[in-house]
């Protein structure tokens, strides 16, 4: 096995053009748990710690640009107020000492279908920046799953950024696991409210073979909100209720050792409706962040 | 003879402060090495020349082997050796009770991670490597995985009399072992078969396989000695019945087999029977080098034996005023596929199967048996967790049947001291069942949480996860009692043996104590030097390495090492005391009346006494060995099950109360109460230590632990799958000690580790069902059982 | 490969590290160093903490490679030899020590804790101290007397006499 910590994007493009099975290694919290148990044995590791543009995040061209190595503590810390619903996705994620090493970038790259990003990006029609020698490119996130545990990065390829509108209106994200703390994902579910283009951002994790928006439902919601954005006024608890029912009926989850398809399906209802009311409320309320 | 570079410390006196006697806050001694990171545990042995050990385990719940192919092993650079079976030079099979367990896969394996074959290397990474590369040809058998289906018993029919049909094995490999899959059945009959009663409640009960989850993996280091012997630092609880295991499976005498305590990171039970200990000696007599073995995390889910999964029926009839007439109950303990210490298990499960109550008739059929699961044998609470859940299950229905108070229910049962237990035996030391639940009640109830705009997320079911801000949360309060045998029972010679040595050193008196007993972080190191201090009147004690060079402790395990091992320390201490005080009064050249040993000095208050120890011992120094036994107890009638089982039993009691997610499934416990009766408490801040620790155990099963087993393979053999509680899940704990002497006991102390594990689960499961009003019947309970899905 | 950094403010270099290993493995088998705890091996029982360029990780999941010049802190550079630092003295007279495997990453998860919240003039409140300790999982203690511990700490690094 070799190991290659390439201190430039371009020594780092080159290493994976020239090697393509090599593995990339961020925060290692998925690698190295292969590597331990002996699962997993590249020829080439490819550490992107040292790639200063990684670690960075920075408003671009109306978009967050979050480097693909920035830790997800550093979302919670950092950019808490400009992408809320990641930074709720990230408070929930593993322990404290995986929040300081674990990234975006590796839990897209991973593109386990209960990554804890995944909702939040979705719900927020993130954008995925990939790189090679042969150049750039943006995925829009939803066309980014391709599989469980597969994703449309090519094997030359490396995840540079992820790209996030900062919201206009309210989000929120939940997630439902066995224990109180470090866990993962049993269901979760993202949702962003976007006033300004009066549209609706769903996201769904760990309930189908790959993180994916319920775009029924949210077509549904749109509609029902068209009168309401305006007035503000209270959110019929019926529409709600319709709401985390097409939610949960977008899903196509499995049975495993984590939690039954059926309650799956049933807490994706549940978590969808309380996620929205609690956002209708945060909008109603007028809350700056959400103007 | 060489020893590792680092080597499992004793427990130096300097390090232990100013000491601390019976009854006092001592320090632990291994303390300030645990803070430093300088305490050696069995994975941190380590010597220049040493090999890496590791297993190849059965990917099978039941094959047969036709064949083993370790050539492309062999050829790995960097191996030393590859063995299987053949190569066992000493007998092929183990086990505590009976021993039916191969030290490598014979012809058959019965469960998935049975041990295999062997390789030791240079780097574990290349003994990994190398093991993948040995090919074993199996027949692939259909296994047998549930109890009674591998005894040929009906399965229930819910809760109806109607037995579903009975699973026919037919196939000649459906007997796991030559005498049947029978381990253990358990009778006791008590009063009127036919018993009748106005009000009657019958319930199946199911708890699910519960991981002792200790953090320090599985690991030791075997060293080969140059007479031919092997010395084994290893992290275990029972250096000596680890050894005569060793000892038949190397085919070496005992003194060529010298096993020394490595530093314990935690054990419950999952220690008591061998994982390593042969293999790593094999591979260091087999390669003339240094062995280290270390489990990881996956390894360690096949590599220790479980807590037992029961399937339980019960039925409890009583007046309408309340009082038990009768109970019924029959009992399944899944054994997996070798016995290890079902039959003890089975024991205990029976002969206190339907918790501290007062009952005229009793009916209990506890059944072990094997099947081809993973092998299950001791986890604190051994046997009585399992049946906690079931009989407290019963009490609270029974409650409200007859539309009484849960809490008045028990106590109009309760156990007491002068009762009969089912087994006929005396309760012959206080038993205040009532008292524990009374003080429970008595204490305040937590305030309610804020929930919605003022919520803070930490509190909700869920926690940061942000599935509820209140919503569909509803709070539920549960009240449980338990108890359990303290120390090994039904007749079992269960002893401790301690070498406890007076001396002057530079001037000052020296206290020294050795014994086989496994410290595997309960404190009985601590206790140890309490109890010598206590004795001889000397501040400085130091505890010696605990090997195999002094006899037996016998088990860290059944709540009773600070009893038994306590016990055994107090009298070897007075026989040094009473060698002392001779010497003194020739020293003085006349009896001395009052005599007795404080602050380093012989005393007497009467006769105006006070020498120096270092006046009256010089350079002698004073040296007892002996073995000590608590009062002995008898097999139980193996119709009735009636007879002096038990030497001691301790109780405890729990409240919880919890905040479920009905609509999520989800559950917060908000606090959890505690009161127990430890009789004296020799250390109270260790003493609260173990309370709380077996508090959140019993926690853990009630809402989130388990072996995930399908078709016999495990599921989850990881952290990431298997859940123990963090600091997120475990609530705030209040915690009363009752101190009623038992006076049969050292100091009158009860046994402490294992009878908060048993109360605390049911009394969450009691929480959660009166939050839901749900039946719940098996524990952990799942966000599926609460929402129906 | 050859791996130099900088544990507990001491250079170190090692060689002939396999790139596969873990930063734990070779503090632990290379660097003589077995103070953090080899417990999981997947990042989710935190009885591996060390300091990575002053912030806490899971040595587990640190290629041995990533810490190449970088500043590693462990359990045995909390205090200096021969003393304790407040929070290991804390957690050894609140009882928080058992078996204490799980001690070496709690303490260095809790100086962390304590010395930021000391750092923006505060001591953490309990429902912060159970999330930030929320990764490191203890099988021995119920967690109880570590929550003791914590605030024992965090009153003695504040000035408070306790």
């Amino acid at each position: 096995m070799d190991f290659l910590q390439p201190a430039t994007w371009e020594e780092a493009l080159e290493a994976k053009a020239a090697a393509r099975d090599a593995v990339p290694i961020a925060g290692g919290t998925d690698v190295m748990v292969g590597m331990n148990f002996g699962r997993l044995r590249p020829s080439l590791l490819l550490d992107l710690t040292r790639v200063p543009e990684l670690q960075q995040w920075a408003d671009d061209d109306g978009a967050v640009r979050l480097g693909a190595g920035v830790p997800y503590a550093r979302v919670i810390s950092e950019l808490g107020d400009r992408l809320p619903g990641l930074a709720m996705a990230a408070r929930t994620i593993g322990s404290p000492q995986i929040r300081n090493r674990g990234t975006v970038g590796g839990n897209l790259a991973t593109a386990s279908p209960a990554g804890d990003a995944h909702p939040a990006l979705l719900a927020a029609d993130a954008e995925v920046e990939v790189a090679s020698v042969r150049g750039t490119r943006r995925i829009p996130v939803t066309e980014f799953y391709r599989g469980v545990k597969r994703s449309a990065l090519a094997d030359d390829e490396l995840i540079a950024a992820v790209r996030i509108v900062p919201p206009r209106g309210p989000q929120q994200y939940s997630k439902i696991g066995t224990r109180n703390a470090m866990v993962i994902a049993v269901a979760a579910f993202g949702l962003a409210l976007h006033p300004d283009r009066r549209a609706v951002g769903t996201g769904i994790g760990s309930a189908a073979p790959t993180p994916r928006r319920a775009p029924a439902a949210e077509e549904f919601l749109a509609g029902e909100l068209d009168g309401l954005w305006d007035s503000r006024a209270e959110l019929p608890a019926a529409t709600a209720t319709r709401f985390g029912e097409m939610v949960a009926a977008a899903a196509a989850p499995i049975d495993d050792v984590r939690g039954t398809a059926r309650y799956r399906v049933h807490a994706l209802s549940v978590m969808a409706r309380r996620a929205l009311t609690w956002a209708w409320a945060d909008y109603r309320k007028g809350d700056p962040t959400c103007a | 003879m060489s020893t590792p570079t680092r080597t499992p410390s004793g427990a130096p006196s300097h390090l232990s402060g100013a000491g601390g006697r019976v009854g006092d806050d001592a320090a632990r001694p291994d303390g300030v090495l645990k803070v430093r990171g300088e305490f050696a545990y069995g994975s941190d042995l380590w010597m220049d020349d040493m090999l890496w050990g590791v297993t190849l385990r059965s990917p099978h719940p039941y094959a047969r082997i036709r064949s083993i192919d370790i050539g492309g092993a062999l050829a790995v650079p960097g191996v030393h050796a590859v063995l299987t079976s053949d190569d066992v030079p000493g007998e092929k099979v183990y086990g505590l009770e009976l021993a039916d367990q191969p030290v490598l896969a014979l012809d058959v394996v019965r469960y998935q991670g049975e041990p295999v074959a062997l390789v030791a290397a240079d780097h574990p990474d290349t003994a990994r490597r190398a093991a993948a590369r040995i090919v074993v040809d199996y027949d692939v058998w259909e296994p047998v995985t549930d109890a009674r289906v591998a005894l040929g018993h009906p399965t229930w029919n819910q809760l109806h009399d109607a037995p579903a049909e009975v699973t026919e094995l037919s196939r000649e490999s459906a007997n796991l072992h030559p005498h049947g899959n029978l381990v253990r059945h358990l009778k006791v009959r008590r009063g009127d078969p036919e018993p009748t009663a106005d009000v009657v409640v019958v319930g199946e009960y199911e708890v699910g396989m519960q991981d002792q989850a200790f953090l320090g993996p599985e690991s030791g280091l075997a060293v080969p000695g140059e007479d031919g012997g092997v010395d084994l630092y290893v992290a275990t609880q029972w250096l000596h019945v680890d050894q005569r295991q060793i000892c038949a499976a190397l085919g070496l005498p005992p003194e060529k087999v010298r096993l020394t305590l490595a530093g314990v990171g935690g054990a419950f039970g999952g220690r008591e029977d061998l994982s390593m200990h042969v293999h790593a000696c094999l591979l260091a007599l087999h390669t003339g080098r240094p062995v280290k073995m270390s489990y990881n995390r996956e390894e360690s889910f096949f590599g220790h034996v479980h807590r037992h999964p029961a399937t339980m029926r019960y039925e409890h009839g009583a007046t309408r005023d309340g009082d038990l007439v009768y109970v019924r109950a029959t009992i399944y303990f899944d054994g997996g596929a070798y016995a290890s210490s079902t039959p003890a298990v089975v024991g205990n499960g029976g002969t206190m199967g339907i918790g501290p109550y007062v009952v005229p008739h009793v009916h209990v059929d506890c059944y072990g048996a094997y099947t081809n699961n993973p092998p299950c044998g001791a986890m604190r609470g051994f046997g009585s967790v399992q049946t906690a859940f079931a009989y407290e299950s019963q009490m609270d229905a029974l409650a409200a049947e007859l539309g009484m108070d849960p809490v008045d229910l028990r106590c109009r049962n309760a156990m007491e001291q002068g009762s009969e237990a089912i087994t006929g035996q005396v309760v012959d030391s206080p038993a205040p069942v009532v008292e524990l639940l009374r003080r429970l009640e008595a204490m305040p109830l937590p305030p309610e949480v804020p929930t919605g705009d003022d919520v803070d997320l930490r509190d909700m079911p869920g926690g940061v996860s942000n599935t509820t801000h209140g919503e569909g949360v509803r709070r539920g309060v549960g009240y449980a009692v338990a108890y359990k045998n303290v120390a090994f029972s039904e007749g079992f010679d269960d002893y401790s043996t301690a070498r406890v040595r007076l001396e002057v050193v530079g001037g000052e008196a020296v206290a020294t104590v050795h014994t086989a007993a496994a410290e595997v972080g309960q404190g009985l190191v601590t206790v140890e030097q309490q109890i010598a201090r206590t004795e001889l009147g000397v501040d400085r004690v130091t505890v010696h390495p605990k090997d195999t060079a002094v006899g037996s402790a016998g088990s860290t395990s059944a709540s009773r090492q600070t009893y038994v091992t306590g016990g055994a320390v107090k009298a070897a201490c007075e026989a040094v005391r009473a060698r002392v005080l001779e010497r003194a009064q020739a020293v003085v050249g006349r009896p001395v009346a009052d005599l007795r040993l404080d602050g380093g000095k012989v005393v007497s208050d009467l006769e105006g006494v006070a020498l120096p120890l270092a006046d009256v011992l010089g350079d002698e120094v004073v040296e007892e060995t002996l073995e000590w036994r608590h009062r002995p107890t008898e097999a139980v009638d193996p119709e009735t099950g009636q007879g002096f089982a038990h030497v001691q039993y301790a109780f405890s009691a729990h409240r919880a109360v919890v905040d479920v997610d009905t609509e999520l499934g989800l559950v917060k416990v908000v606090e959890m109460a505690c009161t127990q009766d430890v009789g004296r408490a020799i250390n109270p801040q260790a003493v609260i230590g173990q309370i709380q620790g077996g508090t959140a155990q019993g926690l853990g099963l009630a809402v989130m632990e388990e072996i995930l087993v399908r078709d016999g393979r495990v599921q989850n053999p990881s952290f990431t799958d298997y859940l123990i509680p963090t600091v997120l899940d475990m609530p705030p704990m209040r915690v009363e000690i009752l101190e009623y002497a038992d006076p049969h006991a050292p100091y009158g102390l009860r046994g402490v580790g294992e009878a908060p594990n048993i109360s605390s689960g049911p009394a969450v499961l009691a929480a959660i069902r009166q939050a839901t009003g749900l039946p719940l019947t098996r524990v952990p309970v799942r966000p599926e059982h609460l929402t129906g899905t | 490969m050859r791996l130099s950094c900088t544990v507990n403010g001491m250079p170190q270099q090692v060689d002939d590290v396999w790139e596969g290993e873990s930063l734990l493995y070779v503090l632990r088998e290379r660097m003589g160093l077995p103070g953090s705890k080899n417990a999981c091996e997947q990042g989710e029982c935190g009885s591996c903490t060390v300091y990575l360029d002053g912030v806490p990780v899971c040595a587990c999941l640190v290629a041995a490679g990533q810490a190449q010049g970088r500043e590693v802190g462990t359990v045995e550079g909390l205090a200096p030899a021969g003393e304790l630092h407040p929070v290991q003295q804390a957690f050894l007279e609140a009882g928080a020590v058992q078996c204490g495997f799980c001690t070496p990453g709690l303490l260095v998860a809790t100086d962390d804790l304590v010395t930021r919240s000391r750092a923006e003039g505060r001591k953490p409140a309990d429902a912060e101290i159970r999330e930030a300790l929320a990764g490191n999982l203890c099988r021995c203690t119920g967690y109880e007397k570590i929550l003791d511990a914590v605030r024992l700490a965090a009153d003695r690094m504040a000035g408070d006499p306790r």
